[in-house]
Order: C-alpha cells, then structure tokens, then sequence
C-alpha cells in the first residue's frame, strides 16, 4: 500500500489533557481512501479526542497526523477544505432554515456562488430534505437534523468524512438511513469514512476494517471478521425439550467441541471444533439417537466478543438503545 | 474572506431578526425607561441652566445607549449558546477565518442596533415630539453612534461568551452595563449633579461622554466638543471590544 492511498495516516498520536489523563495516548493508524473506518470504544476511551485532533480543532501534545495527504499541525488550512465532518452535536442553528444552513456552508468553503444552489438543492434532494428545505431547524425531528449535518458536511465534495457516533440517539429508521448513505458515499464517491461509534451492530454493518481503542491506545486492529476469527470459534448451544434428556444431549455436542457455560436454564453448550460447518453434523447425530431439542442456537463471535477479550470488560451500549452521546 | 465575512453577517443578523422574543424587549424596554423619564423627571427641565428646551429632548439620548447595551448582551448570550450547541465547532471545521467569525457574529448587534435606532427615531420625533437640532444628518450620526456602541460592547459580551462559554455567565454582564449606563450624566448634565460622588463617578465613566455626544446633536446641533469626546471614547470602545473579542477567540479555539 503506497502513501499516497492513504487518507489518513497517524502515527504515535498522543493527546494529553491538563492534570487529566492521556486521552489518546501513541496510537497509530492508516485509512486508505474510500474505505470506512471503524473506531469503536466506550465513553471516554479517546475516540472523540481522536477525532478532534485529526479534524483540526485539538492540537495533539505529541505525533503526527496526516488527513488527505495534509499535515493536521502545520496545514490545518488545507485539511480543513478537504474534510467534513459531523461531530457528537449536530450544531445547527434553530432559527436558520435547513437551505439555510447549506448556504452557509457553501460560502464558507468559498464555492462558487453559481454552484452554491444546486449544491444545496442536490443535497436536500439526496437526504430527503426538500420538502421541509425552507423551514427553521427547530422544527425537525432528530433524524432530520441528523440528515442536514451529514448534507452540511458533504457540501464541498470533501474527500474524508469524520462521522463521530452519528446515529446516536436517532431511531432505528433514521440509522439505517445514515448508514445507507455512508455506504454508498464510499462504493460510489470513493469517500474515506472515519466512523467512531459505540455501537458494534454500527460498527459490523458499516467498516471495512475497526479500530478498538479502550482508555486511549488501540487495543485490536482489523476486519471485524478477522476480529471475530481471532478470538475463536463458533459455539452451539440447545437445549433438551425432555429434561431427562439433558445429560444425552451433552454427551453428543461433546463430540463437536469443549463444553462451554450455557446462557440458558437447561442448555448445554460446546465451542465447535471444526466451526459452523459442525452444525448440520450435530442435528444429525441428535436425531440419530431420537432425541428432541426444544431449542437449538449457533453463536458467532461477536465484536463484543472481542472487546471483551481484548480489554477484559464488554463494551457499554454495544447494539443497544442509544445512549447519550459523551466524549468518547 | 469577504464572502465568508458576508455569510456570517448574513447569519448573526438573520438570528437576531427573527427572534421576537429578543428584539422585542430590546425595542419596548428602552422606549419604556425613556418614557418614564421624560415624563416622570420632567421638572429636572427647569432647573437653572438646563442646557435643552425640553426635558424630553434632553433623555432622548438613553434608549440609543440602553438598546445597544440589550443588543450587545443578547447577542453574546447567542454565541455562547453556538459554544453549547457546536455551532461554533461547525463554524472552526470550514476555512473560515477567526476575524471573519467574530466579525461576522458582531454584525447581529449592529443590525438589532440599527432597528433600534431607526424605531426609536420614528417613535421619538413622531410620538414624543422631539427635534433633533443637528437635523436629518444628525440624525444619521445617532445611528451610527448607536450601532458602534452595540459593536464594542458586543466585543466586550463576546469576549465573556468565548471565555467562558456558557450563556448563563454572559447575562451576568447585564448588571455591570447597567451600572454603567446609570451612574452617567443619563438623567442630568454633569454641572448640575450635585451630589459630589455621583458627578465624580460620572466624569470618569465614559459612557457620560457618548450620552452627551449623542444627546448634544438632539440639542445643541454639531457641538465639536462634545462630539469629539465621544468620538475618541467610541473609539475606545471598539478597539476595546474588537481586541477583546478576537482575543477571547484565541483563548476559545485551539484549531491549527
């Protein structure tokens, strides 16, 4: 991977905060353009630190940082022109109207007043604002103001987009719109996403390869699916619908793998030898002896799985209801 | 930067407008305090060597020195709100130039100050009868003093809001103005306060200095003296304020 694919490139990153802890503390880390990068942590691991050093607006204490070929210390100029971003809070004005809002943004990037419009009006079109372009922001619902941040963000072409935990707090629709967008921004316009989240369903659904930082150094680098293999393999987990049965049906799903603890009352529980393939292997055997199974489970490694090895406690949130969103 | 500048003057002016529930007592609270003192204080009009025909003309000047004041807090408490919301955040991730976002911000006082002052004209020659004795062109010059005046004292607010960032701790300033404005030769020319303290204090506080500008054109015409001093104290104030909002700006922004 040559230097010039990288969209941003940050090594020995450190941001340490007055009589306060070492927030982001050394990391290093490379997203190559138009990938989505996913940088995942609970509240407070250094996430959104992370973020405000590579947008420009906290200088680290020590390392570099490049975004979009632009040295974030010396050129926060030109690293300002070539990003967007949407921060934890959405920013807006109540008394500006969402076209509003663009305008504004359009003119401070300096674009071209005969392209400001269409800009904008393309923008309104593509985020589902058009009809409510002309009315004040204090009037939209939280998944609408979301959408206008994303469209404010993107008014300039730029070519990385910090999104830092954008579907906080938006109900499931709204979410699945952000992501949406955020996939085709990166198939289609080759934008590079910079995605901080708490959220692991987020996460999985979104980035081509995840960062986990916990209290401010990466703990885990790489495609969620190698995350996940990394940590082991798949277990299956059923449970007798005869309890009498019970200790039968342990004896078969021993012969698949180590017996693992069981989430439910009367499950029995195996890590597969030779993965998900087994399964069919399993339900097989089971009606072989003429046993019956009330239930029957496959479990995959989740990224929770692997924060919770990798850092000894699980991650807060994770797929869950949005929560508040603090400084990560 | 000129596009950028007129963007966000646009903007800070825009909010301003479009708030009834900040224009409006900046428009009635002035008008009120005037009324109230022209009629209430008329007497003050015959004291021996009162400088104008009418105690009225006299006052005319306070809503033109009130009003900036309203406008200047209340467009601070706007941009410590844009600290707590990330309005200001939005505004650091653009190119935009620190003088153009603070510039740009002021531009919200000067425009609530510029319907102040043409309403309070409207409603001081048309209502209560005054005659601004420097005429049509001294009445232009009470604009623009009053629109300078909500620019250095939006300076000052601004500086409170970026330095503290919070909108609570900008209206904590209110006080302090008002004081200021009070203990001025608002309600009697300085030679005939009598009280020792109060004339000292009001020699000293400049705000005496553009009252007696502003009020001098109502009554007295082009007055050079009187003029010239708020002149230079309206000089101060700007410097004053435009230094210290840009310096609150670099307290407030750590961009790169």
């Amino acid at each position: 991977m040559t230097g010039e694919r990288r969209a941003i490139e940050v090594e020995k990153l450190t941001r340490v905060f007055k009589n306060g802890p070492r927030a982001v503390d050394a990391i290093d880390l490379h997203v190559d353009q138009g990938e989505i990068y996913g940088f995942l942590g609970p509240n407070g691991a250094g996430k959104s630190t992370t973020i405000l050093m590579l947008t420009t607006l906290l200088p680290p204490t020590s390392g570099t940082a490049r975004v979009a070929g632009h040295d974030v210390i010396r050129e926060g100029a030109q690293v300002r022109a070539a990003i967007g971003a949407v921060l934890q809070e959405a920013g807006l004005d109540p008394l500006l109207t969402g076209r509003e809002h663009l305008l504004l943004q359009a003119a401070l990037h300096a674009m071209p007043r005969s392209e400001r419009e269409s800009r904008a009006d393309g923008l309104l079109q593509q985020f589902g604002l058009t009809g409510a372009a002309g009315r004040r922001v204090n009037g939209y619902s939280a998944g609408m103001k979301r959408r206008l941040d994303l469209a404010m963000a993107l008014i300039h072409r730029p070519s990385v987009l910090f999104l830092d935990e954008p579907t906080t707090a938006l109900d499931p629709q709204s979410r699945s719109a952000i992501w949406s967008e955020v996939r085709r921004l990166a198939k289609e316009e080759g934008v590079t996403v910079f995605l901080t989240t708490q959220y692991l369903e987020e996460a999985d659904a979104l980035a081509g390869r995840v960062g986990i930082i916990d209290r401010g150094q990466i703990v885990a680098e790489g495609t969620p699916a190698a995350l996940k293999a990394e940590i082991g393999r798949p277990s299956v987990e059923a449970v007798a619908a005869n309890p009498s049965e019970e200790i039968e049906l342990a004896a078969i799903l021993a012969r698949f793998g180590e017996p693992v603890p069981a989430a439910g009352d009367g499950a029995v529980a195996v890590r597969l030898a030779h993965g998900a393939a087994d399964l069919a292997e399993i339900v097989r055997a089971i009606d072989s002896k003429g046993l019956r199974v009330a239930e029957i489970n496959l479990h995959a490694p989740t990224l929770d799985d692997v924060f919770l090895t990798k850092t000894g406690h699980s991650l807060e949130g994770s797929g869950g209801a949005p929560t508040d969103g603090a400084d990560g | 930067m000129l596009t950028q500048l007129a963007a966000l003057s646009r903007r800070s002016a825009l909010r301003t407008l479009r708030d009834p529930s900040i224009v409006a007592p900046t428009l009635i609270f002035p008008l009120i305090f005037f009324g109230v003192l022209a009629g209430g204080v008329r007497a003050a009009g015959e004291l021996p060597g009162f400088p104008a025909e009418s105690y009225t003309d006299f006052v005319f000047a306070t809503p033109f020195i009130q009003g900036p004041l309203l406008a200047a807090i209340i467009t601070a408490t706007r941009l410590a709100r844009d600290i707590e919301t990330g309005f200001l955040d939005r505004l650091l991730l653009t190119p935009a130039h620190g003088l153009a976002i603070v510039v740009g911000h002021l531009a919200g006082a000067a425009a609530l100050a510029s319907l102040q002052a043409v309403v309070f004209l409207a409603i001081g020659l048309l209502v209560f009868g005054v005659d601004i004795e420097a005429g049509v062109p001294g009445a232009l010059a009470i604009v623009a003093f009053s629109v300078l005046i909500a620019i250095g004292m939006g300076g000052i607010g601004a500086f409170a809001a970026l330095r503290t960032g919070s909108a609570e701790a900008v209206q904590g300033l209110f006080p302090m103005m008002f004081a200021l404005m009070f203990l001025s030769s608002l309600t009697l020319p300085r030679d005939l306060i009598e009280v020792d303290w109060f004339r000292a204090v009001a020699t000293v506080n400049p705000t005496s200095y553009l009252i007696e500008a502003i009020r001098s054109l109502v009554i007295s015409g082009w007055d050079a003296e009187a003029l010239g001093r708020g002149l230079g104290v309206l000089a101060g104030v700007l410097a004053l304020g435009t230094g210290a909002a840009a310096m609150g700006l670099r307290g407030r922004v750590q961009r790169t």
